[in-house]
């Protein structure tokens, strides 16, 4: 699909280790089209976060080797590129949402440092400048944006003395700063109590909607899956197994490891009966 | 009906020092919570992280000392008796997260000799003992000779699950025991777990911040908030008509996967939530007690 914002073709990519060769992503494509709101799913080992470093850069190589594929952004292909474009890019047209509040900020710097730091070089690589003082009120007014009450007094605030939702909200503002139109999520709230994940995936959804942003949601829990996509691909073992309307599959899931998967997950209502009968005898 | 375990008015208080090290006051980490588990049942604990949920399964093993209350096993009063090797025969725990739990420069083997050992099992038994055990939780007997880091997450977690059972505890407390792992291997550490309930008679404590395994696994279920049990009753009927508020907020909060579940869930508008403050938390504290007396 030539006219989405994020086309990933036909990736593959393979880590070399002590001399031996396993290839990790074995011919997967996505499309994110703008606007619109994608899920990758997958347990622990499918690829979906070298998927996801691939797709920023993030790939350290070696080990890993990209052996054939295109990621298109925008048209244009980020791994033939000239790194130099490509930064241009990073953080800036396409930026993270890093799982781990507790360890994706330096304990030693203030929020506003840190975000700060961000847009200085986000505005160098794209050739703007700003002042301090414009830069800070960008800051408080996107830790506004991610619904902080008091955004000066969190710009202020070391890591330690903000809670585990505040920090996360904190690195959604920084994925923020530079107006990017692609978002990726990394699992965002796994680390987060269940009430506070629900606020998260809410802000956001809420987000992505009011600023039109498109957003890929990378994600090993299918209720995640559910409540913040309209189109999933499901991974397993490097490969693409189903990608469909999240609503359709749910319903009926196709493949037999996307069936097993679904199965696997308890239920609220009730009725997931664990236990094999026969072994109670 | 009786009762494998009571707790009544169990309390931990924390000290709160200044900066000269001078008391200030007390966190009540664990208030006046009491409930009962049967014989053969299984107890579910819910709660966020700061709940107390932890601080009540350490008082049961004997790793904190209560403050106030009382913890019967069986009958009798455990107080003081907690950490003798009588009481480790009885109860035995399985941590969250086998990574950490295991030694990684034991054996899969020494690491469950050790238990072995320490209760007085002869050491020309260990080895037949052992491979008993690693039937038990369906694993391979040559899985003795290997180390931790050979084996998967739900591997792991199964090798926990055998060191426990060595003793041939009668009460096991669950710990989280499969947040670590991915939803296939959950589903089937719990199948192994509501199997060995039903072959060994086991009485489970099982703690737990996800609902929908809690739903599906306790018989029972209490909701802790702020070190409080404020909702308790059949896990069934605690799901469908929940009562409390903070009951609500957390069945709104989980994330489903299907139209049925989502009509059961509570709709109420998420709080947003900065971490409140002590004076917040004080008079939240006053709004859940008056509840709870209500």
């Amino acid at each position: 699909m030539a006219d989405a914002l994020l086309s990933v073709r036909n990736l593959s990519v393979q880590f070399t280790t002590y001399g031996q060769t396993n290839p990790v992503l074995k011919g997967v494509s996505l499309d994110v089209p703008a606007r619109s709101q994608i899920a990758l799913v997958g347990e622990s080992g499918s690829g979906k976060t070298v998927t996801m470093r691939a797709i920023m850069g993030l790939l350290r190589s070696p080990p890993a080797k990209v052996t054939s594929g295109e990621i298109f952004y925008d048209g244009r292909d980020l791994l033939t590129m000239p790194d130099r474009e490509r930064l241009k890019l990073r953080g800036t047209a396409m930026s993270m949402v890093f799982q781990d509040p507790m360890s994706s900020l330096n304990p030693v710097f203030t929020i506003a440092d840190q975000m700060g730091t961000i847009l200085k070089y986000a505005d160098r690589r794209l050739g703007r400048s700003r002042s301090g003082r414009e830069r800070m009120a960008r800051v408080h007014e996107v830790l506004g944006q991610v619904r902080m009450r008091d955004p000066e007094r969190v710009a202020r605030s070391y890591p330690i003395m903000l809670s585990g939702g505040m920090r996360q909200r904190v690195l959604i503002a920084m994925a923020l700063l530079s107006e990017p139109k692609l978002l990726i999520a990394d699992e965002p709230g796994t680390a987060l109590d269940v009430t506070t994940q629900a606020q998260i995936l809410k802000l956001l959804k809420d987000l992505v909607e009011e600023r039109g942003l498109a957003l890929l949601m990378i994600t090993h829990n299918l209720g995640v899956v559910r409540e913040t996509s309209n189109y999933v691909y499901v991974m397993n073992k490097g490969v693409v197994v189903e990608h469909r309307p999240t609503a359709e599959l749910f319903e009926a899931p196709r493949d037999d490891y996307t069936k097993a998967l679904i199965s696997a997950v308890p239920r609220l209502t009730g009725g997931t009966s664990f236990g094999n009968a026969g072994a109670a005898a | 009906m009786s009762a494998m375990l009571e707790i009544v008015g169990l309390t931990k208080l924390f000290p709160v020092r200044n900066g000269f090290g001078r008391k200030t006051g007390d966190v009540r980490a664990v208030d006046d919570v009491s409930f009962s588990i049967e014989k053969g049942k299984v107890y579910g604990l819910a709660g966020e992280s700061g709940s107390g949920k932890s601080t009540i399964a350490r008082m049961i093993m004997g790793l904190a000392k209560p403050t106030g209350g009382d913890i019967r096993l069986d009958g009798h009063s455990i107080i003081g008796e907690t950490g003798t090797r009588a009481y480790g025969r009885k109860v035995q725990m399985v941590f969250q997260n086998p990574g950490s739990s295991l030694n990684p420069r034991r054996t899969v083997g020494q690491s469950i000799a050790v238990p072995l050992a320490a209760h007085g099992t002869p050491g020309g038994e260990h080895r037949r003992r052992i491979a008993e055990l690693l039937e038990m939780v369906q694993l391979p007997a040559d899985f003795a000779l290997r180390y931790p880091h050979e084996l998967s997450g739900g591997q792991k977690q199964r090798v926990a699950i055998a060191r426990a059972l060595a003793v041939a505890p009668q009460l096991l407390i669950l710990d989280e025991p499969t947040s670590a792992l991915d939803v296939s291997v959950q589903a089937r550490v719990m199948d192994l777990l509501v199997d060995l309930g039903r072959q060994l008679g086991l009485t489970y404590l099982f703690i737990s911040h996800d609902l929908s395994l809690m739903r599906n696994f306790a018989d029972t279920v209490g909701v802790l908030y702020l070190g409080k049990i404020v909702e308790t009753g059949a896990t069934a009927s605690v799901f469908e008509a929940p009562q409390h508020d903070y009951t609500r907020l957390l069945l709104a909060s989980v994330p489903v996967i299907s139209a049925e579940e989502e009509a059961m869930r509570p709709t109420i508008p998420l709080i947003d939530g900065e971490i409140p403050t002590a004076e917040q938390l004080i008079a939240l504290r006053a709004a859940v007690s008056q509840r709870i007396e209500k």
